[in-house]
């Protein structure tokens, strides 16, 4: 039972993580109908950030601090000098051009940092496990993530229903033009989306960075649950996002716990072994599958133009 | 009617001319790696093909199709290792295989349009990556040695470089006349008009579904040979070889080289490869020069290297490219 | 219009020299007559987390070679060394492009049994000399021994064969496994088990590489309440379990056996996690021969702040192995079946100790117990402390058809 809970949490603080990606991913193809396949080199690029900024201060939160401000002008760079250009043309356009940059990103972090990849060490303060339940410990570090993700959330939430930012952002998705004849500076908006987007990626990337590692393509397997995700909840839906990505990342996480037990009732220990994390990896574009023909606009669709 | 004599028309048979003599050249050279590469190149180039059929004419954005490089790799990998390596035998399983997948997939992703396609495509490519993952007694992740290439009786001897490369090079040909002749039939009529304008075919009463399905069938199969092809050349499968960013990689081939064109997908194969095996001799960081350039073609020259080819040599010889030039185009 | 056509002919030149350019850099066929060289090719992993191993083989090589001269039979060494990116498909293109551009004599390295697993038919077929300086997959010891394939480190299960041993002297009586899921980690459990006297209690095994998060097992492991885990992950894996171990609260709760976890690619950031876990291996940096003692020496002065770990070591007998071979037949590298009967004879000096070779050219070996201590300076380093086997052979060499 213990052990049901401990899994539990962690498909949600995976789910959580998937969240601040997908979030980032539907924000921009809702509003500048982009589809950004270099969103994962962003994750990777916060995670570079982090660890480096984490050492030279040997300050874990300054350092956090100062890769996720990095990581925003990164992004805001991206959609000034690249992005821009792709706004209004067709999808395919938009995953070359981006494919074309998750080459160019994974080789400009091999320049700069090397191939070996970066570690990045936990501060002693987080690296302890509290007791939540009689015989349940669990890290502190990924209950700090889930708060930190559901504070984020809740932030966006804010900003999207509440801010005028928000109100520009809702009715850019409706209806872009309008918004432009109305004088806003839609360049703008798009380039703190598109920051925004970043940001959030780049959060997620250093947030796992101490459990996972920090190398190159990392983001590249995300990436794909991320698409996921957004399909599942509805593309440019925020909302969406959040319950897509919880959904995913419990059944993500219970099918790698549970699957191999089920499985090893049939198979061989090696065979169970190494057709459990395949097939629950499965489950996720199965259940994708099942929501693009039951319901192809997503759970939460956007009312669009 | 003569061709016009236009940078294609030079670029695209001292191509062929070249890659029809290079097993001459490596003979006399002793240089085997060339050949290797280029069989390699030859291989892809019909995958890529068979990818230009529904991506390039058809406007079907299939992001999942190294999948059947996978299946087709995995057909032979499999009976091979089960001890059934003749190829008679393997090869047309093999087709087979990929053709039921093709239609199964086709069948359920083929009613979604835009980013909905390519994302189904994708996951049911990542699905069958995954598949391959799984099977624990051919390897799962870590792939599958396969012992003794497809046997052909008395008739091929795949073992031998020069046969296996002149093979890939005839079923290469083959594949581009075959998807020459349909995309002008009266079938590829039908897939060109259901890429601008589905419902106005539709109305005229073609049912375009079907036409489409056939459409991606066909290029799931000959994919499915070139991944038997890789097999053999490799002698060694893996799910590796179905990862998204392989139908990347193909699709780039194909706008690289020119989404419907003939030569395009081929020209793209060779582009990609050659550069990328020559670049990396030079520096290490050269994919730091092919992302920004993929984002360039995308933004300056849609239309590929073979658009690019669209260059007249004599452009003052021809009269009616003069005229056309006075009066202007559009 | 113009503008477009012009930005698409400079596009178009642009991509012609870049072709040209890289069509003429194309590795060329025959070498130039050129003073003969021996041409090494060194395969391991230089990216991602495990780097820092590829790194310790090539400092070690490097160092090997610096002690003969930087030439074999009077000849010029020359070393190409590739990455395999911890890929069996990536580690393939590279073996063959070692052996068929550039045409080298050797092929020395592999850390990943699945990677030399997948190269492994290149090389006997083009009948190239393959050195693993790790990699010991078990089809490799039986029925894909080849008279070309020799190896200067074990068999995978024969270490923890050796730890299995030690249980046994320690009185454990059930133990619980965990490992990765490959070629590698399925010898090591399946080695452990099959020494150990006692039960198996539970065995999990885990997506490789990709899972770096043991929780799940830990999990298990601590409801199964077994006598002692045994472990088994090389690299920043390694680093990751012992500190989840800790941070799950195992350490004093449940002893924790290991092969190949705790090493000195790894001690650094285990620290003081690693204090009282022991660990088997046929290398440990202390062995008392002159040989190792130089090894040793040399590599800290070389590269001041990291210490050889067991991967450097065998990557330096590989060095003296080739060279033998080398020698034997006064350079000249197409007497292939001299080459072989010298390298049969293992007639170097290995920092191992002497060592023979068995009929499937895998070392007949002592193991040691290694166990983790603070020396004077306050590093923690590993120690000898006892021999738990001498001259074990491995458990596959009937299966090789090779005398």
């Amino acid at each position: 039972m213990i052990y049901f809970i401990e899994q539990c949490l962690n498909g949600v603080q995976l789910g959580m993580m998937l969240f601040l990606l997908a979030a980032g991913l539907t924000l921009i193809f809702g509003i500048m109908d982009l589809v950004n396949l270099a969103h994962g080199s962003l994750y990777m690029v916060g995670a570079y950030f982090a660890a480096t900024f984490v050492g030279w201060t040997d300050n874990f939160l300054l350092g956090v601090a100062l890769a996720l401000v990095a990581t925003l002008i990164v992004g805001m760079a991206v959609e000034v000098v690249a992005m821009r250009r792709l706004y209004g043309r067709d999808h395919l356009d938009h995953v070359l051009g981006t494919f074309g940059l998750i080459l160019f990103f994974n080789e400009l972090v091999r320049l700069l940092w090397g191939p070996a990849g970066m570690t990045l060490p936990l501060p002693a303060w987080l690296n302890v496990a509290v007791p939540l339940l009689p015989g349940l410990f669990y890290p502190l570090y990924r209950l700090v993530i889930i708060a930190v993700t559901i504070a984020v959330a809740l932030f966006l939430y804010v900003l999207v229903m509440r801010t005028r930012l928000g109100m520009l952002i809702r009715a850019g998705a409706s209806n872009r033009e309008m918004v432009g004849a109305l004088g806003i500076n839609i360049k703008l908006l798009y380039t703190l989306v598109f920051g925004l987007g970043a940001a959030l990626a780049g959060l997620a990337g250093l947030m796992q960075a101490p459990i996972l590692t920090v190398q190159i393509g990392m983001g590249e397997n995300i990436l794909i649950v991320a698409f996921v995700v957004i399909v599942i909840g509805g593309i440019g839906s925020i909302r969406g996002a959040f319950v897509a990505s919880l959904f995913v990342g419990m059944v993500d996480t219970i099918g790698r716990a549970f699957f191999p037990d089920l499985l090893r009732l049939i198979l061989t220990r090696e065979a169970a072994a190494t057709a459990a994390p395949a097939l629950s990896s499965m489950l996720i574009y199965l259940l994708m599958t099942a929501v693009l023909v039951l319901r192809p606009e997503g759970l939460f669709p956007v009312s669009n133009r | 009617m003569i061709a016009a004599p236009n940078a294609r028309n030079l670029l695209v048979p001292a191509l062929l001319a070249f890659l029809l003599l290079l097993p001459v050249y490596t003979s006399l050279s002793g240089n085997t790696f060339l050949l290797t590469l280029f069989t390699r190149i030859l291989i892809l180039a019909l995958a890529a093909t068979s990818l230009n059929l529904i991506l390039g004419y058809g406007g079907m954005v299939s992001f999942g199709h190294a999948a059947y490089l996978g299946i087709g790799g995995y057909a032979i990998g499999i009976l091979a290792s089960e001890g059934v390596t003749s190829g008679f035998v393997q090869w047309p399983i093999a087709l087979a295989v990929s053709a039921l997948a093709a239609l199964v997939i086709g069948l359920l992703c083929l009613r979604t349009r835009g980013l909905y396609f390519i994302m189904i495509t994708l996951a049911f490519a990542q699905m069958i990556y995954y598949v391959g993952a799984g099977l624990a007694r051919y390897g799962g992740d870590d792939g599958l040695t396969i012992q003794r290439r497809s046997q052909f009786g008395g008739w091929l001897n795949l073992s031998n470089k020069t046969m296996f490369y002149y093979l890939c090079l005839a079923l290469l040909l083959a594949t581009i006349y075959l998807v020459w002749r349909l995309v002008n039939s009266r079938f590829g009529m039908v897939i060109q008009g259901a890429r601008s304008n589905e419902r106005r075919m539709r109305s005229i009463g073609f049912p375009t579904f079907r036409y489409r399905l056939t459409c991606f069938v066909i290029a799931g199969t000959l994919c499915g040979l070139s991944g038997a092809l890789l097999a053999n050349h490799t002698d060694f499968v893996s799910p590796a070889m179905m990862y998204w960013t392989r139908s990347g990689d193909l699709i780039v081939m194909v706008v690289l080289g020119g989404m419907a064109s003939t030569f395009g997908p081929l020209i793209g194969a060779v582009a990609l490869l050659v550069l990328e095996e020559a670049l990396s001799g030079i520096t290490e960081y050269w994919q730091i020069i092919l992302g920004p350039l993929l984002l360039l073609v995308v933004l300056f020259a849609r239309r590929g290297i073979d658009g690019l080819l669209d260059v007249s040599i004599f452009p003052r010889l021809s009269p009616a490219k003069a005229l056309e030039a006075k009066v202007g185009r559009g | 219009m113009e503008q477009a056509r012009s930005l698409r002919l400079m596009l178009a030149a642009a991509g012609g020299a870049l072709a040209l350019g890289g069509f003429l850099a194309l590795p060329p066929g025959t070498a130039v007559a050129q003073q003969k060289a021996i041409k090494i090719g060194f395969i391991s992993t230089f990216s991602g987390p495990t780097a820092v191993i590829g790194n310790d083989m090539r400092n070690s090589f490097e160092l090997a070679l610096d002690h003969l001269g930087r030439k074999m039979a009077g000849l010029p060494v020359e070393v190409i060394y590739e990455d395999d990116q911890q890929k069996p498909e990536v580690g393939k293109q590279k073996t063959d492009k070692l052996i068929e551009s550039d045409k080298v004599d050797f092929i020395v390295g592999y850390i990943w049994s699945n990677v030399l697993l997948a190269s492994l038919k290149s090389a006997v077929d083009a009948k190239t000399f393959l050195i693993t300086s790790n990699a010991g997959p078990s089809q490799l010891a039986g029925e894909l021994c080849s008279p070309y394939v020799f190896s200067t480190s074990w068999q995978n299960d024969q270490t923890p064969q050796a730890m299995g041993l030690y249980m046994n002297q320690k009185g454990v009586k059930t133990v619980f496994l965990i490992g990765p899921n490959y070629a590698a980690g399925r010898d090591m459990l399946a080695g452990v088990a099959s020494t150990f006297k006692g039960q198996v209690i539970g065995q999990e095994l885990t997506k490789w590489p990709d899972q770096l998060d043991f929780s799940a097992e830990l999990s298990k492991a601590r409801a199964a309440k077994p006598d002692a885990i045994f472990v088994f992950y090389p690299g920043a894996a390694g680093v990751q379990f012992l500190t989840q171990y800790t941070q799950a609260g195992l350490k004093g709760q449940i002893p924790l056996y290991t092969a190949f976890t705790i090493d000195e690619t790894t001690l650094p950031r285990q620290k003081d996690l690693a204090l009282g876990v022991p660990g088997a291996q046929q290398w440990v940096n202390d062995l008392p021969n002159e040989q190792n003692k130089r090894f040793v020496a040399d590599y800290i002065k070389k590269h001041t702040g990291s210490r050889p770990s067991f991967y450097g070591a065998q990557s330096y007998d590989a060095g003296h192995l080739i060279n033998s071979a080398v020698v034997a037949v006064k350079g000249d590298t197409a007497k292939k079946e001299d080459m072989r009967k010298a390298m049969v004879n293992a007639d170097f000096k290995s920092v191992r100790g002497n060592f023979k070779y068995g009929n499937n050219h895998m070392p007949i070996q002592n193991f040691y117990l290694q166990d983790v201590v603070k020396d004077q300076d306050g590093n923690f380093v590993l120690k000898t402390v006892a021999t738990i086997v001498e001259n074990d052979q491995d458990r596959f060499h009937d299966k090789c058809p090779m005398k």
